[in-house]
């Protein structure tokens, strides 16, 4: 049964090359790019070939559109580079019950049910934290909520859950490194490559379930400094890490 | 039939692939004289993809603007090591192209397939169109290699940005077919023009 659907899959990776796949097959298609090698492999040489087409093809512009392009781009702000590979988890489909659910009785097992369970870690640090608990669990089991999550380079694992329709996000990270004293981890909200201030992590520990300072439904980002202690009004260092939330 | 390979690689991917790379490194740097140069280098295969997905002379342009802003803009997360960069940069105006063109068709004909039929030629006479279009020699005589379905289907898909579901419907073929030639086809290309990713 797996073996005809990954096969099936398989057979997508020239619809996909030339982006002939509809939307809704192309994300199914572009989750098991990531667990099949050989097909990610076959995509780019696809890709690459689909490209020649193009070439084949050369046309120029008019002049005027270098001016207008040249001119432009002076005045657009360029994306920072990628910091750490992050994944993003939309939970628009599952009924909010079943989220409670299974935090309330605390389901751990099985692939499928990983969101649940990290979900109910969070809770769990939430509960910890014994503040803003009620609001940092409405926001992870707000009905839009999505998942972004990855590791920065040194290991710590973080996952900010953004809820559009309550304007807020929560922060959830682990294993941060213990810093020198006089150093604080500040929260960063990105509006377009201005960085807004959205709190600090305070305490000693490695797992923090905060909610993030500040309205989170314009911002395309979030960041992470190491600032001097009482934090700063914009970051005085590079950032650990970077996340791109989802539009 | 035992395609051909190629005797020498072609011209294009050895004169653009290392510029555009290195162009790329610099404009991730925010260096705009190197954009200028980038520009140049890439533009004529940039507008030429849109223009054949597009038609529309004003409209592809809009296009290709858009696409050389988000080149500039995302220039920082190109990565050398998943591919050249004018492979990234084509592919980007492609998927820009066909996200336009289909984005045109939500507003206007999804509801009536019978005028997406319409609206679009018949394929041998785009095939026919596509191909005097072609400036390089290799890939009409590689596309000749390809059966009639694989060529048609390809075609279909990439210089008009159909889906495979569209192709299927315009060329009366079952859906797993039209999957499967246009990735037997793509192969078939990919073997006679011996491209490497």
């Amino acid at each position: 049964m797996r073996r005809a659907d990954s096969a099936g899959l398989h057979t997508a990776t020239g619809a996909y090359a030339l982006h002939a796949l509809p939307d809704n097959e192309r994300g199914s298609f572009e989750r098991h790019l990531v667990d099949c090698g050989a097909c990610a492999q076959e995509v780019r040489e696809l890709q690459a070939t689909a490209v020649r087409l193009g070439l084949a093809a050369t046309v120029r512009p008019a002049p005027e559109v270098r001016n207008r392009v040249v001119e432009r781009i002076r005045h657009i702000r360029q994306e920072p580079p990628p910091v750490a590979q992050y994944r993003t988890h939309r939970l628009r489909r599952l009924p909010r019950f079943v989220l409670a659910a299974a935090i309330a009785v605390g389901v751990a097992g099985g692939v499928a049910f990983w969101q649940y369970r990290e979900a109910g870690d969070a809770l769990a640090g939430a509960e910890h934290a014994q503040a803003g608990v009620a609001e940092v669990s409405r926001v992870l089991t707000a009905s839009d909520a999505t998942y972004t999550s990855g590791r920065t380079k040194d290991g710590a694992r973080t996952t900010v859950v953004v809820s559009r329709e309550r304007d807020q996000a929560v922060l959830l990270a682990s294993g941060l490194p213990a810093l020198p004293k006089g150093k604080v981890y500040q929260l960063w909200f990105d509006d377009a490559g201005t960085m807004r201030d959205a709190g600090l992590l305070d305490g000693d520990t490695r797992t923090h379930t905060v909610l993030m300072h500040g309205p989170a439904r314009a911002a395309s980002g979030i960041g992470i400094t190491v600032e001097p202690s009482g934090g700063s009004a914009a970051p005085t260092s590079a950032p650990l890490m970077l996340m791109e939330l989802p539009a | 039939m035992p395609v051909p390979r190629p005797a020498r690689p072609i011209a294009a991917a050895a004169e653009h692939g290392p510029s555009a790379d290195a162009l790329l490194v610099q404009v991730a740097r925010g260096d705009q004289d190197a954009f200028g140069e980038l520009y140049d280098l890439v533009s004529g295969a940039v507008f030429g993809t849109i223009r054949g997905v597009l038609r529309d002379p004003a409209q592809s342009e809009e296009v290709m603007q858009e696409v050389m802003i988000q080149v500039w803009r995302t220039a920082p997360r190109f990565q050398a090591d998943k591919g050249s960069g004018m492979n990234w940069v084509l592919t980007l105006a492609h998927r820009r192209a066909v996200d336009r063109v289909r984005s045109e068709q939500a507003t206007v004909d999804r509801d009536h397939k019978a005028a997406l039929l319409d609206s679009t030629p018949a394929y041998d006479h785009v095939t026919e169109q596509v191909e005097a279009r072609l400036e390089r020699q290799q890939v009409r005589r590689c596309l000749r290699f390809l059966t009639q379905l694989q060529r048609e289907a390809v075609t279909l898909a990439y210089y008009r940005g159909l889906t495979y579901r569209e192709v299927a419907e315009l060329l009366g073929v079952p859906l797993g077919t039209v999957k499967t030639r246009l990735r037997d086809g793509l192969i078939r290309l990919r073997d006679c023009m011996g491209v490497e990713a």
